[in-house]
């Protein structure tokens, strides 16, 4: 008995010791600053918790970035290439690690760049480290807007990017038109900061918003939303949706059992949901309904098709490509662009140069501007059964990003702009 | 009249989802006194369960009888619960009876391991476990007792675990190469997708019933009444509850109080498990959805008062209809002309967020009046 137990417990000892050493094996290069011929950069997004199934996606594709750009020769700095090697850090979908782990790659492993981040709450962790320590983070997410770091370079959409056009293309040209909103989202800062912008542009617009609601993070029942959503909207109208994560399928699930949907005239558009979170929720629940991106799998272009297949060659060919794998993937080379255009891998330096640096990227061109934003496509696609996005409209150029928001009372009148010293975070226009 | 009929829906089948899912921890908690938090994680592997089925039901041989995979993945769901529970009992619980912190930290540990082990293990491989313990156990209860107590009993055993092993592996590379999806670890959420005749709304009285949510009314009312039925009538149910009440002088009459745990907690679980198919219906199915249920179900089966059944049912009803009322914003719509203050009290409350801190809030409230909740059991109680 004693040695089936003894044998038990050294099994067991094992079984979790392998595991340990296997979660901690992340690192899969040390800091390497002063070999020649090698930079190290640093990734980190969360691997492991509730948000690695979105930010995985993210580390799968800024490894074929560095992968690209490294078959093609690496980065070129003063007539010298430097092969890239990174180093890959779990954020564990808990924010204080965020912040900690961003001290370690910036401290120990002397990183120049740092790429990371994807929920708001783990970049604003993030963000007194970047500044205190002035180095560098690329963060490749639509947000909220409403903040402009000088340490921190937003490769995602801006409000007026995505939810603008989408809310003035559902309040005039889509079936729905002149039909009244309502709000849902998950209740944390993107969707109420969101929102925010949403109703007071639909009143500048002359439509009416009836009701909004949200739903705390962690919990499905949606059959109260779903109460209110058909007493307030009874003949129809647009649901603008900020839902998180899992609690889309719920929402999208449940309003289909009880005849929400574009054949009532109820049209949901949604700035959370992607190619691959229209595969988790399943097109059948979906197709109909809208979506604004600057970045869609359908995008027909050379770029578009080459990035899709790259991916699937790398990733396997299940695999689908969305928006924020493409401001990642953008962000990678922007930062090459950068370096190589200031000759250095200082941050100061890199800093100045990455101000106006172009690239043509899977979307279309895009271009960094002084408040460290890109100028981006902007558009509005219907969702499709075969879990694509049919795209509807596309504005004729990039879309100039506005850090601060001109339909929120608390930042209209406002800019952000690092190249002038007199300007600088919060300037009024 | 039809208001008050859609709340009153809306309120039940928010209630039943509770209800479902808090049954099984008022066995086990109120029973047994066991503060389980693998709780929701029993819920979450009778979720995958029923994910697995569906596949399984969409290889070609079965896609004839796709429309009934949810009635198999019931009974699907309650074994795997059940037999991961009774598995935690003997392995972890057993040990720790009577210390209620250690308890709780215990299955804390577990509740972390098994999120771990489905995001993690291949799904396949999971269901190859599940399938090999379950032989393993089972086969030693079918097998006649002459034929295992022989003086080669050590063979036997090992003979019928090494089959159970055998089919588990052999399952396991089975459904791994037969449907791709499972094969490979993933953190992914995945989703059920209800067969078509639970798809959509029944339309009367000019209101909309989604079928989902009356097939689970339907499956909560039926655990109900069979666990009802099982404790109060069944010889099994009666040992239970006579443990519940005095656990020594039980053993002293012959009782083997022993078999009766492991049964309690099995039912427990595999309830948890029931409860797990009706979550899955409703949204997705992903290494977390158990979290999200267990506190709700703690809510629950303090409110009802513990170790009464009729308790849970009651508080869960009364928290769907609270929840309908006060987060729908109801209340405005049956009485528009409300005072002012008031309403626009109750429209400040009328917001999901809103409507749950003012639910916890009043069962704080209430429990100071009852601390032991609705129903307080009576009677001459031993206490542990």
């Amino acid at each position: 008995m004693s040695l089936t137990k003894r044998l038990f417990l050294g099994l067991t000892s094992v079984v979790l010791g392998s595991s340990i050493t296997a979660c901690g094996g992340g690192n899969q290069s040390v800091g390497c600053t002063d070999c020649d011929d090698q930079i190290t950069v640093g990734i980190l997004h969360s691997l492991s918790g509730t948000m690695a199934i979105s930010e995985s996606t993210l580390v799968d594709t800024e490894k074929m970035a560095i992968e690209e750009i490294n078959a093609a020769g690496g980065v070129e700095v003063g007539g010298k290439r430097y092969e890239i090697k990174y180093i890959v850090e779990d954020g564990a979908s808990d924010w204080p690690t965020f912040a900690e782990k961003s001290k370690k790659l910036i401290d120990q492993d002397k990183v120049p760049v740092v790429f990371g981040g994807w929920t708001s709450a783990s970049r604003k962790a993030m963000l007194p480290v970047y500044e205190s320590k002035d180095a560098f983070l690329y963060y490749p997410i639509q947000y909220e807007a409403q903040e402009c770091s000088n340490n921190i370079f937003y490769t995602g959409a801006t409000p007026n990017q995505q939810s603008e056009p989408a809310t003035e293309f559902m309040f005039k040209r889509s079936p729905a038109a002149g039909k009244p909103f309502f709000l849902v989202g998950s209740d944390y800062v993107f969707p109420r900061t969101s929102n925010t912008i949403t109703k007071e542009q639909v009143k500048s617009l002359g439509g009416t918003v009836v009701g909004e609601d949200y739903l705390p993070l962690g919990n499905t029942e949606v059959a109260p939303i779903i109460a209110k959503i058909k007493k307030a909207l009874p003949n129809g109208g647009v649901i603008i949706n900020t839902l998180n994560g899992d609690q889309n399928v719920a929402f999208f699930k449940q309003i289909q059992d009880v005849g929400i949907t574009p054949k009532n005239g109820y049209y949901v558009m949604s700035y959370s949901i992607a190619e691959e979170e229209i595969s988790t929720i399943g097109p059948e629940f979906l197709a109909g309904h809208y979506g604004a991106w600057n970045y869609m799998m359908s995008i027909n272009t050379p770029q578009s098709r080459k990035f899709a297949r790259s991916f699937k060659n790398r990733w396997g060919n299940d695999r689908v490509v969305a928006d924020p794998q493409e401001s990642a993937y953008n962000m990678v080379y922007l930062w090459k662009a950068a370096v190589e255009k200031a000759g250095t891998f200082d941050d100061n330096a890199v800093r100045e140069a990455l101000v106006g640096v172009k690239f043509n990227a899977p979307q279309g061109p895009v271009q960094v501007m002084p408040n460290h934003h890109l100028s981006q496509t902007v558009r509005i696609g219907q969702i499709t059964s075969n879990g694509q996005f049919k795209i509807l409209e596309s504005t004729d150029g990039p879309v100039l990003p506005q850090a601060w928001n001109q339909f929120a009372p608390s930042s209209k009148g406002f800019a952000c702009d690092w190249t002038d010293s007199r300007k600088g975070e919060k300037y009024r226009l | 009249m039809q208001l008050i009929l859609e709340s009153l829906f809306n309120g039940v089948a928010i209630g039943s989802v509770l209800l479902i899912a808090a049954l099984g921890l008022a066995i086990v908690f109120g029973l047994m006194g066991v503060i389980n938090l693998a709780h929701g994680e029993l819920m979450m592997l009778g979720a995958y369960s029923t994910y697995i089925t569906q596949l399984i039901f969409k290889l070609p041989i079965l896609m004839p009888f796709y429309n009934a995979y949810v009635i198999v993945a019931i009974a699907v769901a309650f074994l795997v619960s059940g037999v991961v529970g009774i598995l935690l009992e003997r392995s972890v619980i057993r040990r720790l009876y009577g210390n209620p912190l250690e308890t709780l930290l215990a299955t804390w540990g577990v509740s972390l391991i098994l999120q771990q082990f489905v995001r993690s293990v291949p799904l396949a491989y999971g269901a190859g476990l599940i399938i090999a313990l379950l032989l393993g156990l089972l086969l030693p209860i079918v097998l006649s007792k002459e034929f295992i107590s022989n003086r080669y009993d050590r063979f036997i055993k090992l003979g019928s675990w090494s089959i159970a092993t055998l089919i588990g592996v052999l399952t396991a590379s089975g459904l791994s190469s037969s449907i791709s999806k499972i094969g490979r670890a993933s953190a992914r959420n995945v989703d059920v997708t209800a067969p078509s005749w639970m798809r959509g709304g029944i339309d009367l009285w000019g209101i909309t019933f989604p079928v989902t949510r009356l097939v689970i009314i339907v499956i909560t009312l039926i655990s109900v009444l069979s666990v009802t039925w099982f404790l109060n009538r069944s010889v099994w149910g009666i040992r239970i509850r006579a443990v519940t009440q005095n656990r020594s002088m039980s053993d002293c009459l012959g009782i083997s109080t022993e078999t009766v745990d492991i049964l309690t907690f099995g039912i427990g679980s595999g309830l948890a498990g029931v409860a797990g198919v009706a979550v899955s219906l409703l949204g997705s199915v992903g290494p977390n959805v158990g979290g999200s249920y267990i506190v709700g179900c703690f809510m629950v089966v303090v409110l009802g008062g513990v170790g009464n059944l009729i308790g849970t049912v009651i508080a869960s009803f009364s928290i769907g209809i609270l929840t309908d009322l006060i987060g729908a914003g109801r209340l405005l719509t049956i009485w528009p002309d409300m005072p002012g203050p008031l309403a626009s009290t109750v429209d400040f409350f009328a917001t999901t967020s809103m409507a749950r801190v003012l639910i916890f809030a009043l069962i704080v409230i209430f429990l100071q009046f009852r601390p032991a909740g609705l129903f307080p059991q009576k009677g001459r109680m031993v206490e542990a």
